[in-house]
This record gives structure tokens, sequence and C-alpha cells, in this order.
């Protein structure tokens, strides 16, 4: 076995600075917080949205209402998976009718986790629009999703694994990648 | 973990993390139920059919409900055990279904076993919608995630279950799942409805509903069949009433925040008098409906046709 | 032609014998017993004479199973004379006791006469029909037990229809003695055990099959004793499977009532447990009962309670069978596991050899009064030689038998039957036996 390399491509810092300018990024792009919830994908997405979340009240003032979306159900590789995936709760405690819907995500790749939360989303209700906050993009869509609010754009090969850990989940903040055999 | 069953016989034979998942994943489907649409693509294009060899419209429908909220295509067969005596066995039947191609087959059947014949039988996955008095493992789960969700845990909780244990595959599969879990069983009933030698399965047994109630957590009560009368059971069912039946007085007995559980159809003031029954403080007989079916949808979607 | 069989153990419970022996027969009749066989072989130097070397073999009485179930007349589909002839001899045994449930019931001269025909055109082992106690075993009316007998009956039964109207069991006691027949008892009290699919226990009640108590068994025996008793006659108890039966047989003996008890092996070599994943294999009357029955079949095997083993063989169709345990057929297809599995308690010390030969041909031979179970000069030439070592594993498939109903596919068992010949001539030789 080959040793992996895992290498840092950001650290605590950089994550919170590309958390605040995302944070700014919605709110001019939205013109405001009217009409706005946040979704955050399970698991990576949660906790980047709770941030955002708070982000935006920071600057804004008020809260904006955050969901919670496990997108298990809708993925389009489960009747080729022998054992299923454990299923996480969905919380929505609010109406996506004529919403502007950020999904937020911690790592954009293939695109197909987005198409099955937008899939879910759309059985909620008919949001005005659905927009996608990402901390990585790491290239590689295999599906014609780009994101509208990006931390981090890095190139990286198929081999590698790229890992977003943050405080509330893995006690530390970085976006590490490393070599997969 | 990961669920690797290929079929769902009875508690029996799921270990505490298999329950454990399937509570889980249960309780997240219970979101689903709460939507306007109420329906997700998981099970596309999975055929999944009820094959009913016994009338139940509660556990059919909630088994189909299940099945559609998951957009899977369930067919419902009543099959008649007097397809028996014209010669079409179960082994007939599986055969001809297995032809049809389904992803699962969900069987109800009078006699103890059946579905374990027709899991030795067929590649697709069995799950066992109640077979004779053996068990009824959808309905221990759905008993047993109401307790969890009324209760916060099952461990260390006193349950009586009362009324005619030898005839109910309820008691059975709930004795496996609650005993595994950590709970305490106590049963209830005359002689004649405590099968031999049931204190094996780790349950403290009485004659009074009184002993097993008393300081309980929840008391599930057990359909009466009302033709047991005939088979000397019991002997009559004003007799049985007025000993067995769970009413304001002896409820006083368990805790002050005792739940009334019943897998119905209810006999009002046979097993149970109405104003329990009724009155929501005590009675979650309609979260179990709810909660079967989340767990019905949790199974479907464990077993849920993969590939090899 | 001649048969010398050559340097075997011979054990003939009957004549005390267990010693090593050459035998030779003559016309279909033992001729002579001893070390001096060549010496007869050359006195008959005229007459051909097959010498057959059976060194490490074990040379015993015919074997006799005295409750079997032939199917023919009437569900040929399960098995008929021939096919369950040829199990029996496959098995070892020279000669089966047919029970009466065939369709029609075994009730009259004319089926008893069918019957006998059947088996003589099969021409393997000797078949002896049980006649029915009742007409069409429904327990009303006694049949004609004397017209019966002289077609050939060697015992009166219902069997699997227990009379459980005492007074007509009286009167059918009373009525064979005076026949000096014996009277077959399938012990269960009908109301106890009504609906029962099982042992009554900690396996039905976690399977949740109705369960057939050991009561239902036990209170019939104890009535059978007393009937027995009081009447003074001869009753036999068929397959006994509870220790309270065991306990109940063996304090009847001690009280000197005329009371002879068979058992079959599955009830000392499997329990309910086994009944676990619902295999209708696994479903017979009465029913595999407990760890601690078994044990007590055992000690009355053991204590000589128990006289006779025999292996109720009740062929069935694969269709019978592969249904829901509930309306599975009873019983279990016997004959060619038996010997092995019974050999199983002289291995485990159960049982010594002289004693296993006793319950499987000396005293099945004495309940029903047949001149056989003896190897005595003129004798009919009916023997087995069995090959106490050879390793092997049952397979349903090579079952001469059409029931392939058994629980015991695939086990591994040692010893069986090698050699088994009838009337002087042999009608079985094991593929691993070298003539």
């Amino acid at each position: 076995m080959s040793q992996n390399k895992i290498k840092t491509v950001m650290d605590k810092e950089g994550i919170e600075r590309c958390l605040t300018r995302i944070a700014y990024e919605i709110l001019e792009k939205n013109k405001g917080i009217e009409n706005l919830v946040l979704v955050g994908i399970r698991t990576g997405g949660v906790h980047l949205a709770e941030r955002l979340q708070k982000k935006i009240s920071a600057i804004e003032g008020g809260k904006i209402p955050l969901g919670i979306l496990d997108i298990t159900l809708y993925r389009d590789d489960l009747s080729s998976a022998k054992k299923k995936p454990r299923l996480g709760k969905t919380k929505i405690p609010f109406s996506l009718d004529n919403k502007i819907v950020v999904l937020i995500d911690d790592v954009l790749f293939t695109g197909r986790t987005i198409r099955a939360a937008m899939d879910a989303l759309i059985d909620f209700g008919r949001p005005k629009m659905i927009q996608l906050a990402v901390l990585i993009d790491r290239g590689h869509r295999e599906l014609p999703i780009r994101a509208d609010f990006v931390g981090k754009n890095l190139p990286s090969s198929l081999w590698e694994a790229v890992s977003v850990n943050l405080v509330e989940k893995n006690g530390v903040d970085e976006v590490v990648i490393k070599e997969d055999n | 973990m990961k669920f690797d069953k290929k079929d769902i016989l009875g508690m029996k034979d799921l270990s505490v993390e298999e329950i454990n998942l399937i509570l889980e994943t249960a309780e997240s489907f219970l979101e689903i139920s709460t939507r306007e649409i109420k329906k997700v693509p998981t099970l596309r294009g999975k055929t999944i059919i009820n094959l009913f060899y016994e009338a139940s419209t509660r556990t059919r429908t909630s088994f189909e409900i299940a099945g559609k909220r998951l957009s899977a295509d369930t067919i419902n067969i009543s099959a008649s055990t007097s397809s028996v005596v014209k010669g079409e066995t179960l082994i007939d039947t599986a055969r001809n279904l297995e032809a049809m191609h389904p992803d699962i087959i969900v069987i109800r059947h009078s006699a103890a076993g059946a579905p374990h014949l027709l899991a030795s039988l067929v590649k697709q996955s069995i799950i066992n919608a109640g077979d004779g008095a053996h068990e009824h493992p959808t309905q221990a789960l759905l008993d047993m995630m109401t307790i969890k969700e009324k209760k916060g845990r099952l461990k260390g909780l006193k349950i009586a279950i009362v009324g005619d244990i030898a005839h109910s595959r309820v008691a059975r599969s709930n004795i496996y799942g609650l005993t595994k879990m950590g709970a305490e069983v106590l049963l209830a009933g005359p002689a004649t409805m405590l099968p031999r030698d049931i204190d094996q399965m780790g349950v403290k047994v009485f004659n009074k509903i009184e002993d097993a109630i008393d300081g309980a957590d929840v008391v599930m009560m057990l359909r009466i069949q009302l033709e047991r009368e005939k088979q000397n059971i019991f002997p009559s069912l004003r007799e049985y009433a007025q000993r067995y039946c769970l009413n304001r007085k002896n409820i006083a007995l368990a805790k002050k925040d005792v739940i009334v559980m019943h897998p119905g159809p209810l006999n009002r003031g046979v097993e149970i008098s109405p104003d329990i029954a009724d009155d929501p403080s005590y009675s979650v007989i309609l979260d179990q409906v709810n909660n079967g079916v989340a767990v019905r949808m949790a199974l479907l979607y464990l077993l849920g046709g993969g590939h090899e | 032609m001649n048969l010398v069989l050559k340097g075997a153990r011979v054990i003939d419970p009957s004549q005390k014998i267990d010693a090593p022996m050459n035998i030779l027969i003559k016309d279909g009749k033992i001729a002579e017993l001893g070390d001096n066989t060549d010496k007869a072989k050359r006195d008959n130097g005229s007459e051909q004479t097959k010498t057959i070397d059976v060194k490490n073999m074990i040379v015993t009485p015919g074997l006799i199973d005295m409750h079997v179930h032939l199917r023919e007349p009437g569900f040929e589909y399960k098995e008929t004379i021939a096919s369950g002839c040829a199990a029996a001899v496959a098995g070892g045994f020279t000669s089966i006791a047919c029970m009466p449930n065939t369709k029609p019931v075994n009730d009259n001269r004319s089926i008893t006469e069918f019957i006998r025909r059947k088996a003589a055109e099969a021409n393997l082992a000797n078949v002896y029909p049980i006649g029915a106690i009742s007409m069409g075993a429904e327990g009303k009316i006694l049949t004609e037990f004397w017209d019966m007998k002289d077609a050939g009956i060697v015992a009166f039964s219902d069997d699997g229809r227990p009379l459980m109207d005492a007074a007509l069991m009286r009167r059918a006691l009373e009525y064979a003695h005076s026949l000096e027949l014996p009277i077959i008892q399938h012990c269960e009290d009908t109301n106890l055990s009504a609906g029962g699919l099982m042992h009554e226990g900690y396996y039905s009640t976690i399977l949740g099959l109705r369960g057939i108590p050991s009561l239902a068994e036990e209170t019939m025996i104890a009535r059978d004793i007393l009937i027995a008793e009081y009447t003074d006659t001869k009753v036999h108890i068929a397959h006994v499977s509870t220790a309270g039966a065991v306990r109940l047989i063996r304090e009847a003996k001690k009280r000197r009532i005329k009371i002879t008890a068979e058992t079959a092996p599955h009830y000392f070599t499997l329990t309910d447990e086994s009944l676990q994943n619902y295999d209708t294999n696994l479903k017979v009357n009465p029913p595999l009962r407990s760890a601690a029955d078994v044990a007590a079949i055992k000690e009355g095997l053991a204590d000589g309670t128990i006289d006779a083993l025999a292996c109720d063989h009740a062929p069935h169709a694969r269709t019978d069978k592969e249904v829901e345990f509930e309306y599975a057929a009873n019983g279990i297809s016997g004959l060619e596991t038996s010997l092995a599995l019974s050999l199983a308690l002289v291995h485990e010390g159960v049982l010594a050899w002289r004693e296993l030969i006793e319950k499987m041909s000396t005293n099945p031979a004495r309940i029903l009064n047949l001149s056989k179970g003896a190897l005595v000069p003129g004798a009919d030439a009916d023997i087995t030689v069995i090959d106490p070592q050879v390793k092997w594993k049952v397979s349903v498939k090579d079952f001469r038998s059409r029931g392939k109903n058994s629980p015991f596919d695939g086990r591994a068992l040692q010893g069986r039957a090698v050699l088994t010949i009838v009337g002087g001539e042999i009608k079985y030789c094991a593929p691993s036996f070298k003539l």
C-alpha cells in the first residue's frame, strides 16, 4: 500500500473568509433576505448552512429560515446499491413556495447530489428560484450543473479525495486533499 | 451498520443493531407522510406484492400506502386458504408470482411458518405480515417505535401485555423485540391463554391483570378473538371483561404517564373500556397506525430490491 | 443354489449366540450353523454352493419392522407394496408388518388377500398385514377378526385413529385375546391433541404451532394398561415417544401386565428443537418430543421397557410435504435409515449388539407370533448381514421407497445392511459390498 499523501488546502481562516464572502454574495445577488431560505444538504452542508445563517443574520439582522435535506431517497444509484445507505432526517419546517432557496453543500463534484436535492426540493413546493452555494468546487461534473456561490475552485484528479472537516463534526476546520488508492 | 437480511420473517431473527437501524430509519420516514406530496421516488419501478391469505384491512392498507409513498407498484392479492383445497398450493402460487418478477412479497397467512416456506422457495425478499400465532414483526416494530417516541427509550421500561397470549403473534413478536431491547415484559391472562413454557421467553407471567400492570410504563392490550369463547378458552365474554378489561380502576395501578396500546381492531368493553381506548391521555392507538406506515416504509426501503 | 456365509460374527439373541460362525443355507432354509460349513459344503458336492466372505460383518436373523405403511391400495403415489418392500430389503428388513390405513382400509379378508398377493408378486420381503380393529377404522364396529386371521392378519390396529371409546377397546382386546393375536394401539387422546401440530412445550410456544401434549399419549397408555390388566389381555403400544409413557409401561411390566412397546428411531434421535425452520419432514405423530423425553426413551430401550424398534415407515409424496406446516402430512420415510440410526445406540453404548438385534428381530417376531427371528436349522433363511463400520451419507434420491420424506437427508451415518437374504435368496446387496 502506498502512503497516502494528505495536503491541507484550506485552513480555519480560509474557510471563515470564504463563508463570509459567500454570505455577502448571497445578499448582494438577492438584494437582501426577503423570501430567502437556506437548505443544507446532509451531511456535509448542514453545518455550513448553519454558519451561513449566522453570518447573514449578523450582516443583515433578522433570521432567515434554515432547512436540512437528506437526499438519500432521491439518489440515482439506489437500485444498484445492494446495501441501502443510512437514511437521515429531513427537516424543512416551512413552505418553499415562491421562496429563493439557497442549497448548501460542502463539495461540488459530479453534480448528482445536487440533482437529487433539486428533485427533493420540488416535492416540497414550487420555489421561485434555487441557487447553489458550495465551499469547494472540485470539477468533474457529470450533469449540467454549476454553483452560484463557490468558496474555492480546487482542480483535483479523480483519484484524489477532498474532505471538508468542520469543528462541529470533526473538531477542526480544514479542507484536505488526499490521494486515494 | 449495514442491513443485509433478505427477509423479515420475525423479531426472533433481528439483532439489537438491526432493530435500532429499522427504528431510526422509520423515524426518518415519518416526515414524508407530513408533506404535501407524500411520495419519494426511491422504489420507482419496483413491484411489491401483498399476498394476503387472511383478511386484514389495517395491515394490508398500511403496506400498500408504504409502498406507494416510496413510488413502488403495489399489487394486492387476496388469496384464500380455500384455494389450497382446490389444489393451488402456496408453492404453486409462489412460482406464479415469481414469474411476474416482483421485488418484495409481503405475506399474511393463517398458518405459522408459511412466510418461511415462501422465503425458501423464491429469491425475492419476503416480509411476514403475520403468520398464524407465530410472529407479526412489523406490528412489534411499530409498537416499539411508538413506545420509543413516547418514552424516549425502550430499555428498562415495564411493559405489560394482557390477553390471549397463546393465540397472539403480536405478543410473541413484541416479547422477542422488547426483551432484546432491554425492556421488562410482564404477561397477564387466564392460564388457558398462556402457552406452555412461555416464561422461558424471559417474561414474567401473571394470572391477574392487576399484577402485570402494577407500575407499568406501557400496557398493551390484545384483541380477544370472540370465537374462542366456544373453545373453552374462557367461559364467557362477560366473565372475561369483568376480570381482564383495562379500565379506569385498574389503570390507576400503572405509572401516572402510562401509555395504552392495542394492535386493533378493538373490542371496546371486552378487553379495553371505551373511556380508556378513546382517552388521548392514555391511548396511543392512532400513533401506532401512523408509525405503522413509517416502519413498513423503512423495511421496504432497507430490503428494497437492490441488484446483486 | 446353496449359500455359505463365511467368517462373520453371528448374533442370534434367541439362541444366545454371539460368536464367529459360518452359516450354510440350503433350499431356502438354514441348514447348519457352526465352524465346519466347509465340510457341509463338501458333503453336498453335487450341488452348486456359493460361498460369501462376510468377514468383519455381523450376521443376524432377518430384521423385522412391525410398523410400516405401504400405502397400497389407495395411495400408490406415495408408495406401493413393491416399492415399500424394496425399501425394506435395502434397509436390511426381511419381514415387515403393514398398517391397515390404506384406501379402502384393510378391514376385511379381500384387502388382506390383495396385500399378500401384491407382496408375493414383489417377491422381496415377507409382508404381514395388520388388520383394522374397527370397520373403516372408524372406532365403531369391530371387524371380522377370525376371517381376517384366516386370511393372514398378524395383529389388529386402527393405527393413526386411536380407539377413543374405552368400551370398544375393551371388547377388541378381549376378542383378539381369544384369537391369540395382539392389539396394537396408537396412543393419543384426540381430544387432548386436537389441532396439535407438534410437541407442546417451549418450541411450540415460540413457533406458534398448536401443541400436542405428552399428556395425550400418556392418558391413553394409562387407560389401555388398566384395560389390559382388567381383562388380562395383551396390548402393544406403538411408537412410544414420551418419558411419562416409558414410566407407565415400566411400572405396568413390573406388575406383570401383558404389555409390550415399540419406539421409532426419530424418537431417540431428534427433538422438537429441530422444528424451528418449520421443516415438514420433521412432522410426525406422535411428534418429536423434548430432550428429556429422548433421554427417557433411551433408558426405556436400555432397561427393556421398550421391546421393539419399528420405524413407522410413513412414505409421502413431495406434494404432501411441500406445503405449510399446518397442512403437511405426518410421517417419515424410515425403512432405509432405521438400522443405521438404531446402530447409533450401539455406538453410544445405550444398547449392546444383542439387545439391538432383540429389538429389531427377536422381539417383533415374538410379539407378532411369527416363526421368524431365529437362525435355527430348518427355519426360513431370513438373514441380514450388517457392515457395522461403513460410513455413508443418507441421500433420499437413492431411496427405493417412493417416499423421499426424510429429515435425515444428508446425514452422515455409520453402519448399514449390506446383504439382505429372504428365504435363502439375496434380495439386496449394497453397492459397497462385493459378493
